[in-house]
């Protein structure tokens, strides 16, 4: 069978196992849409974690940039990782004792505020949406490569198959559906992983693969780093980045995925204080199992590459090449006219993304406007197609392939809709019932909560179609936003009885504000200063949510010293959330 | 210092720990001290590279973990679990 044909098999067979599911498991209360009931078993919901948490830009992206970036990309794996530790041990059981909806739910309680819990309700939906549009990109990019259609139909397909389970099921639907999830992304990123290792190393796990020998003797880090250096690129074991600038990266996205609220949401569903501690452990083990691979795949993608592609004749190019050249995605400067493609170090183009102008050149490669940069470098790959087109590049049989389009949509529609219900959650619990309209009746909450996932998801698709340009930019500032303003809040929430409204009100917001402008100037106003010689203490605007944090918690310790103690109720709730009885 | 004060004194020493090796093994032996762990080997790895793309992963897992296991310990000790 065609790989096409398999792919729409695939992806026909896993929605239609994500609607059965949400159809056995939709919500008739408030309860079951906000929180599942809080019955989810921990194992389960330490597998819906994983997949609400690993985005298209995990599957996707992840290991693409790893591949090109090689030891740089330690930030995102151990950032992305680590934050757990930091969910497990300072957060997720504290707030599942306190035994409510939402993030803005523990904000407006605990600091005693509507302004405070307004606030929150903000940092909420903007989090959330920059953040949704991202995974609408990667259902449009593997919708149009691999099943041929247009990139909007994919996005409408897509959010069709979300609406059916957020919008009937709620959390309750979605928790299922995000298990079902789990397993066909973990699946479809492991095959063609250990395929790939035993192809190259002889070694079935792909984490232990890439420190093995190849069939030559050498290993396969050695290999890589010397073919990275006899190519002019950076060596897969050595980075770019400075010491500080990857501390405070690593440590936004740490305590940024802490904060999140969609990660944060999963923890209330459990029954017990104690369930929430161990899901937080099963979660990072599912996972781990994908970051630990990950690195193993861009080492072996890498050296695929390197091998398959440098030196080739374009007109021999194979058919993943082409393709992906049709897609834009790969852009050929034939730079000393020999027809044969040369990979080097450095960017190939100026710009560096290929605008093509529609015509074609000699050898029957696509045209651009861009003009030819000052190294030997003739080849332009988009990170983000390095996980799809591994299992081509490696000759892997048909099914694998199919298996990995299904894959990177379950990873992006369980992420998409995890992120959806907290919106509609925050709309409808926290801005309508606890604020405007604390009148309505449950059955008329429910009902906005449907109309606000409703709104959501369509919102979130028009993101999709009309992607603004400013929101890929943004996309990797979540993390950055949500460490400056909502980890401070919480942690010093649940571990200080000292800490007021105050304190917490004017923290979030001087973190906020600060974390916001300084990316704002260096990526929107002043974007041609954006590098090291001008950053403050050579942060990058990646990074600076660390800065931001501190000083939030810097702002906290003072005001809450010169203002007064919060009442005596809120002392009390604080000492009854540490207790797990 | 009542019961629930002891309680919570024991899970702030037990997180402080937790927290420092959670440190160590990132921020320190992945980013701070990468240059000098590579030096070393470990099989095809690089020491600080396999801390800062492996290592660090396994540890944090195991890290969740011991502090579940330690968490239910303190919680029957102190008479504080939620079975009674």
């Amino acid at each position: 069978m065609s790989a096409q044909l398999l792919t729409y098999l695939f992806i026909g067979l896993s929605f239609a196992l994500y609607i059965g599911v949400a159809i056995w498991s939709r919500s008739s209360t408030t309860n079951d849409f906000y929180v599942a009931g809080s019955h989810v078993h921990p194992l389960a919901n330490g597998a819906a974690t994983a997949a609400d948490w690993m985005s298209a830009a995990s599957f996707l992206s992840m290991a693409g940039i790893i591949a090109f970036e090689g030891a740089d990309g330690a930030r995102y794996l151990m950032g992305w990782t680590g934050g757990y530790v930091l969910l497990a041990l300072l957060l997720a059981p504290y707030l599942r004792k306190f035994a409510k909806f939402t993030v803005p739910d523990f904000v407006g309680d605990r600091y005693y505020s509507q302004a405070a819990r307004l606030v929150a309700v903000v940092c909420v939906i903007f989090i959330s949406f920059t953040y949704v549009a991202g995974q609408m990109r990667g259902v449009g990019i593997v919708f149009s490569r691999f099943l041929e259609v247009d990139i909007n139909t994919g996005v409408v397909i897509g959010m069709a198959i979300v609406f059916i389970y957020a919008v009937l099921g709620g959390m309750k639907g979605i928790t299922y559906t995000q298990v079902a999830q789990y397993c066909v992304l973990i699946f479809a990123y492991l095959v063609p992983a250990i395929f790939i290792s035993l192809q190259l190393t002889g070694n079935p796990f792909p984490m232990l693969g890439f420190g093995s020998t190849l069939s030559d003797g050498v290993y396969l880090l050695d290999k890589l780093d010397g073919l990275s250096d006899e190519l002019g690129m950076t060596a897969f074991t050595s980075g770019n980045k400075s010491t500080v600038d990857m501390f405070f990266i690593t440590a936004a996205l740490m305590a940024g995925t802490a904060g999140l609220p969609h990660v944060i949401v999963r923890f209330f569903t459990v029954p017990k204080v104690r369930d929430a501690r161990i899901s937080a452990g099963y979660a990072l083990i599912f996972i781990a199992l994908l970051y630990t691979t990950a690195p193993a795949v861009a080492a072996f993608a890498r050296i695929n590459i390197i091998n398959n592609v440098d030196g080739m004749v374009y007109e021999h190019a194979p058919e993943w090449f082409t393709k992906w050249e049709d897609s834009g995605l790969i852009a050929w400067l034939d730079k000393n006219d020999d027809g044969k493609v040369q990979y080097r170090g450095g960017d190939a183009l100026v710009p560096v993304k290929p605008v093509f102008d529609g015509t074609r050149q000699a050898a029957g490669q696509r045209a651009f406007d861009n003009t030819a940069s000052v190294n030997d470098n003739e080849l332009y790959i988009d990170r983000d197609i390095i996980v799809l087109a591994h299992p081509e590049i490696a000759n892997l049989p048909n099914w694998v392939i199919a298996l990995v389009a299904a894959g990177g949509l379950a990873a992006a529609l369980s992420t998409a809709a995890g992120l959806l219900l907290v919106m509609s959650t925050s709309i409808s619990h926290d801005l309508l019932k606890k604020c405007l309209m604390p009148g309505i009746s449950e059955r008329q909450e429910l009902m906005f909560a449907r109309i606000a996932a409703a709104f959501a998801v369509s919102v979130a698709g028009l993101l999709g179609i009309y992607p603004p340009g400013f929101v890929a930019q943004v996309v990797a500032f979540a993390f950055g936003l949500a460490a400056a303003s909502f980890f401070p809040v919480l942690l010093l929430g649940i571990f200080s009885k000292r800490m007021n409204k105050e304190a917490a009100i004017t923290g979030m917001v001087t973190g906020l504000t600060f974390t916001f402008s300084y990316i704002v100037y260096f990526k929107f106003v002043s974007p041609e200063t954006n590098n090291a010689a001008h950053w403050l203490f050579g942060i990058s605007p990646e990074g600076i949510g660390t800065l931001g944090m501190l000083l939030n918690f810097a702002v906290s310790f003072i005001i809450m010293r010169i203002t007064p103690p919060p009442p005596e109720e809120i002392q009390k709730l604080v000492e009854r959330i540490r207790i797990p009885r | 210092m009542n019961n629930n004060e002891a309680y919570w004194k024991a899970n702030l020493t037990l997180m402080a720990s937790l927290l420092a090796i959670w440190f160590l093994v990132s921020f320190g032996c992945g980013i701070l001290f990468v240059e000098y762990l590579n030096q070393f080997r470990l099989f095809g790895f690089k020491l600080g590279f396999w801390f800062s793309q492996q290592g660090s992963i396994y540890v944090f897992v195991i890290l969740i973990f011991v502090y579940v296991w330690r968490m239910n310990k303190l919680d029957q000790r102190y008479g504080v679990d939620e079975d009674e």
